[in-house]
């Protein structure tokens, strides 16, 4: 059976009007801006399908929700800290001093028209993009996406992580409500904890002494002019780099790692991910309806002194927050004269690394596998046992921070004291990652095994045969080789060997490299190999 | 079945030409013509080959006229569903206005303004989606991959380039000029900088946050009502939340109560451990000690009656009021500041003295 792809189909008819008019619009733009070759380069590119590939699509469609949003918003938000009384239409805080910031919010919130809704869609999609970029960055780790030629793509994707975080904090700090004004108290404490330069940090940041009365219009300018301004740009970026690499594809039958298999961007691409776009659109809207966020009339305008327990930051900063909460006592310490605050300075050391770690993770793999090929078929997470486990170990590590960051939650909620919570989660930072790593190790191990077992043996059937002999066997099913091809299509790297370079020496650098290669790679499972399914046939009956 | 969207048919479910012998993870062999190092990646002779693109299954909206049409109706229909619904809000948006100080009024007016665009932008999206589906046409297509290296020829051509540019203008030969444009490049941001000095006052901030509000003699008064407090109001295991008299009327009232907020208490006497030099820093057994965590600056606002802790609720430490407030548990090292007070003539608490010690959070010059 053979088809031809006539992907035209030439008619005599004359074109119609509407034909004719297309066919002018077209020439006129293309005559002044030469369009055809870009629609002739990108128009029919192939796009694969994969739930998991939606995720940075989410992302994608969030931020332009957050855009058209925001810029509502900016219509009717004074970013001043002028007080004022509020006279509004909330009656609990009429008559109440706050800032110009905190009075604009509520009289978007309770004074103009669908005002409020556009708060919250603005502040549901915001939760959703930075949500949507992690799972993101999940899907592209655990897929060992981010290996060459997209390991530049991987960095420029964390920036845009680090933006959105930087977005989420600048936005929620600017109503100058209660909840937020706490929020930069504990920015301001943290900065001032920097050795040498943290004072003065805080001091030109705040305009002055903390709260100041510039922080909310610097932020302003920083939320919607200076950081939009960098994540477009860096977004512009990863789009076009991921137009040049293609997109990944997970190992099929036909699929290879020189072809792409999927829809074309003209015309189902295209339908997919813009329908897509005003689903994500039209269900954060549909959340923002419906479901109340950050309400700031209940917190009140900030003042530095009182605060109810139990308040908690956007889901996004809890592991900063957590990793606060987590040094134990008396880490400060004095150097001459001059304060260490170490219960600061320690954490940021921490998450400082743990992100520098997430950032150049590719590069340190590539340096230890020293492959240098360009790999287009997504991993399946189990065929690459360690990357997955360092993944698990990750995940752990900062999801202990997450729930330390609701410390006091756990320990109300299940009646526990917060110290021995405290404690608790102290070991778990610790243990909890090396635990996930080992057992999810073992786990993919295992799997990989089963595959190899299935690809060579087929899957068990579950039906009894009694042999002539008299012995009873259980059927195994043969896979088709569509399937197998699934589950035998994977690379295998072996533990690096260590050679004398050129003057007969062993570099540190080779040893380090060998070590972490045996770490990686001493245990493993080898695919099926067209030998094996040989074998395994002459063995079998 | 696959097909090669360049125009190239393959035979259905036979193997497409390069696919063969090609593993997952293999080199770009055909594009670009050179190879590279697979590293300790195990390159096999013996690989299973690849089996080529199962057989194409038709939807049923292929097979079946009807599904087709029907399929057809479903995404006009949830078209037409966003018009609905994109109109139903503009009438929710006048029909339901806000009534000021009405909360109902509020939620209403989200609720259906909201429900009225969320059906506006579903039904396009569904509909879409649901067409692409359905009804474009269903087979996936393959398209060839390149190595993203530019080709020999693209690259002898770049670095001539750059090696005629770098003739041209003698940028690597001048090296006088180079250098010299170097330094000046890596200054030019210096005066931008520099510029940003201004962002806070003159002032050094250090002096600044030694001192507070608090002077001889300041009242402790009830925050935020700004009324002084009588010794005998403060009774045994009530606590006052205080701020300085005088603080509501501050141009920079937020600054100075960022400082200045005390939270004050009495315990029996004989339950205060107080060190040396201290022992008039309290009255009768009331204390005064800053409200604002050493640790990052939150207000300690949790007093705990029958333990006398006080806990700070951002990051859970705990403050012994019995022994000068002096950290039990969590991150915060140094206690809090105690604020040395007395009582005037009539009666009323007042300050002794300003803070011995910087409030708050710890800073790098705090001890200067
Ligand atoms: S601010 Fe009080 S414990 Fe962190």
């Amino acid at each position: 059976m053979t088809t031809t792809d006539t992907r035209t189909e030439t008619t005599a008819v004359a074109p119609s009007r509407g034909a004719r008019f297309t066919g002018a619009a077209a020439n006129y733009i293309d005559e002044r801006t030469s369009i055809s070759g870009l629609v002739k380069e990108v128009g029919r590119k192939i796009f694969p399908d994969h739930w998991s590939f939606m995720l940075g699509e989410v992302a994608l469609y969030s931020f332009v929700v957050i855009l058209l949003s925001g810029t509502f918003l900016t219509f009717f938000f004074h970013a001043s800290m002028t007080p004022m009384e509020y006279q509004g239409s909330y009656l609990p805080l009429k008559g109440i001093e706050m800032s110009s910031a905190m009075s604009s919010t509520l009289d978007i919130s309770f004074d103009i028209r669908g005002g409020l809704l556009m708060r919250q869609v603005h502040h549901w999609a915001a939760l959703l993009f930075v949500a949507s970029i992690g799972l993101h960055m999940l899907r592209v780790f655990f897929t060992g996406a981010y290996r060459k030629p997209r390991e530049i793509n991987w960095a420029i994707g964390f920036v845009l992580f680090i933006l959105a975080l930087a977005e989420g904090f600048t936005g929620y700090s600017l109503p100058d409500d209660l909840l937020s004004g706490n929020g930069l108290r504990i920015i301001d404490g943290l900065i001032k904890g920097l050795p040498i330069v943290g004072t003065w940090i805080s001091y030109l940041l705040f305009g002055g002494e903390f709260p100041g009365t510039d922080i909310v219009s610097r932020l302003f300018t920083l939320h919607i002019l200076l950081l939009p301004a960098i994540l477009v740009a860096a977004l512009g970026v990863h789009l076009l780099l991921l137009i040049i690499n293609k997109h990944t594809q997970f190992a099929g039958p036909g699929k290879t790692n020189d072809n792409v298999v999927g829809s074309p961007i003209m015309p189902v691409f295209a339908a997919k991910a813009g329908g897509f776009f005003f689903i994500v659109f039209g269900v954060i809207t549909l959340i923002a309806a419906t479901v109340t966020i950050n309400p700031i009339w209940t917190y009140g305008p900030y003042d530095p002194s009182p605060v109810s327990a139990g308040t908690q930051p956007d889901w996004y900063i809890g592991f900063a927050d957590g990793a606060l909460r987590l040094v134990p006592s008396g880490w400060e310490f004095m150097l001459g004269n001059f304060t260490v605050s170490m219960n600061i300075i320690a954490p940021v050391l921490v998450l400082g690394l743990f992100i520098v770690v997430v950032l150049i993770y590719p590069f340190i793999e590539a340096w230890i596998t020293g492959d240098k090929r360009e790999h287009h078929i997504a991993d399946r997470p189990r065929n690459a046992p360690t990357r997955t486990a360092i993944g698990a170990a990750g995940v752990t590590f900062y999801a202990v921070l997450w729930a330390a960051a609701s410390s006091d939650l756990i320990g109300t909620h299940f009646h526990v004291g917060i110290e021995d919570v405290i404690r608790t989660l102290q070991v778990l930072l610790i243990l909890g990652p090396i635990i996930a790593f080992v057992v999810t190790k073992r786990i993919c191990l295992g799997l990989m095994k089963k595959d190899r077992e299935i690809a060579l043996h087929g899957f068990e059937s579950g039906r009894i045969v009694r042999l002539p002999g008299g012995e009873y066997i259980e059927v195994h099913e043969q896979l088709s080789e569509y399937e197998r091809w699934k589950l035998t299509s994977f690379t295998e790297y072996t533990p690096l060997m260590i050679r004398p370079n050129a003057k007969g020496k062993i570099s540190a650098a080779q040893r380090v490299r060998a070590g972490l290669s045996s770490w990686f790679f001493e245990d493993r499972i080898s695919p099926v190999s067209g030998t094996d399914i040989e074998r395994s046939h002459d063995s079998g009956h | 079945m696959a097909q090669h969207d360049d125009g190239v048919a393959t035979p259905g479910g036979d193997p497409v030409p390069e696919a063969q012998n090609t593993a997952a993870g293999s080199a770009i062999q055909k594009a670009v013509p050179y190879e590279v190092s697979p590293g300790t990646a195990v390159v096999r002779t013996d690989n299973i080959p690849n089996p080529g693109f199962p057989p194409h299954r038709e939807r049923q909206t292929d097979l079946d006229p009807k599904k087709d049409k029907r399929a057809e109706r479903q995404v006009t229909s949830l078209f037409y569903l966003s018009i609905v619904g994109s109109v139903f809000a503009v009438a929710a948006y006048i029909a339901f206005p806000i009534i000021p100080g009405d909360m109902g009024s509020v939620r209403l007016n989200t609720l259906l303004l909201g429900l009225g665009i969320t059906l506006g932008l579903l039904g396009i999206g569904i509909g879409a989606v649901h067409w692409a589906k359905q009804l474009m046409r269903g087979d996936e297509l393959v398209e060839s991959r390149h190595g993203t290296r530019g080709s020999d020829t693209t690259r002898a051509r770049a670095v001539e380039i750059f090696t005629l540019g770098n003739q041209e203008s003698g940028f690597g030969r001048r090296s006088l000029i180079r250098n010299s444009l170097i330094g000046a490049l890596v200054l030019t941001p210096i005066p931008a900088v520099a510029l940003f000095r201004d962002l806070a006052p003159a002032e050094d901030p250090v002096p600044l946050l030694q001192h507070t509000m608090w002077k001889k003699g300041t009242r402790l008064t009830r925050d935020p009502s700004g009324t002084p407090i009588k010794a005998e109001d403060v009774t045994i295991g009530s606590a006052f939340h205080v701020i300085p008299e005088g603080l509501n009327d501050e141009e920079d009232r937020l600054e100075e109560k960022a400082k200045a907020a005390v939270l004050l208490m009495r315990l029996k006497p004989e339950d205060l451990n107080v060190s040396a030099g201290k022992e008039t820093w309290n009255y009768d057994g009331i204390v005064a000690y800053s409200k604002i965590c050493t640790h990052v600056g939150c207000p300690v606002a949790l007093y705990e009656q029958q333990t006398h802790h006080l806990l700070c609720p951002c990051h859970q430490s705990q403050f012994d009021m019995k022994h000068e407030a002096k950290v039990i548990f969590g991150p915060a090292k140094r206690p809090l500041p105690q604020l040395p007070i007395t009582v005037d003539s009539e009666g009323y608490l007042v300050a002794r003295s300003d803070f011995h010690e910087p409030v708050g959070p710890s800073f790098w010059e705090r001890e200067l």
